[in-house]
């Protein structure tokens, strides 16, 4: 009786999953079209602006070491 | 953050060439298909270059009529700078050229002029270290530094102009024309130049900085 029930459920899970796959259910899909190709975008920008904020973090060092050394 | 302003403009401009640059449609051309998005990324390399050159060139002809040390040094800094760029814009062009053109390096006129002009520059960078003396070095780099930003526009603007290339503004194509680029691509086109010259401006800003603080220690 229990294997059965579960048996059951879990063919209902998977009826319902599919079902639910199958029905293109609309979700936060931004980052999934077009090939994906935002998540290219999204990892070269975090690249670059990391990069950046590196160069302004060196640019600050520079700055505590003018103030150290006045001409 | 008042005087930074045009470092965050650097920023913002070329990470709106980014997302532009993979997203916005582009012209569909055979043979380029996709790399035509190189356009944003390759070529703002060699405008950031021949702007800094310039920069430097600037700076030169500054030294020359006054002798004051720090004209020499941004004339300096400027061309290491510009040197990266430009490796950059070579490395990003072989793998442009071989996934279009069919090989890393062809004997187009606008590669070796690019190629001959870059070694001259090296050349700058050798000449400086092999003389002792500042001002001495000062005043030669100066010199040498004019001769070869002529030689830089002669081999890079103007000889891929009179003679066959497969680059695009070279025998008798404009670059800039409408078959190359069309009005969409503009849009990214400039600002990723403009953001490109920025950034690399801002690296020497900080490299002659450095460079200050270093004199004055050595000095003191």
């Amino acid at each position: 009786m229990l294997r059965n029930s579960s048996f059951f459920l879990t063919a209902a899970l998977v009826l319902i999953m599919n079902g639910l796959s199958a029905q293109g259910v609309d979700m936060a899909a931004g980052m999934r079209s077009e090939g994906k190709i935002y998540v290219v975008v999204i990892v070269v920008l975090i690249i670059f602006i990391g990069l950046a904020i590196y160069l302004f973090s060196i640019d600050k060092k520079v700055n505590k070491l003018e103030k150290k050394n006045p001409k | 953050m008042g005087k930074n302003w045009w470092k965050i403009l650097g920023v913002v401009l070329v990470s709106y060439s980014i997302v532009g640059g993979f997203l916005i449609p582009v012209p569909e051309l055979p043979i380029l298909n996709e790399t035509i998005r190189n356009t944003y990324f390759h070529i703002p390399m060699w405008f950031a270059m021949m702007a800094l050159l310039t920069y430097s060139l600037f700076h030169s002809i500054k030294y020359l009529s006054g002798f004051e040390i720090n004209h020499d040094t941004n004339a300096d800094q400027s061309v290491q700078v510009a040197l990266v760029l430009g490796v950059f814009g070579l490395l990003t062009g072989m793998v442009w050229a071989q996934y279009t053109w069919g090989s890393f390096w062809t004997n187009d006129v606008k590669l070796n002029g690019t190629a001959i002009s870059m070694l001259t520059y090296l050349a700058y960078i050798i000449l400086r270290e092999s003389i002792e003396d500042e001002n001495r070095k000062a005043k030669v780099a100066a010199v040498y530094n004019i001769f070869a930003w002529v030689m830089m526009i002669l081999f890079i603007m103007i000889i891929p102009r009179l003679n066959d290339s497969l680059h695009p503004g070279n025998g008798g194509n404009p670059a800039f024309g409408s078959y190359d680029m069309d009005n969409t691509m503009r849009l990214v086109f400039y600002p990723a130049v403009i953001g490109w010259i920025l950034i690399g401006a801002w690296i020497t800003n900080i490299k002659v900085r450095i460079k200050n603080i270093d004199d004055i220690q050595k000095y003191a």
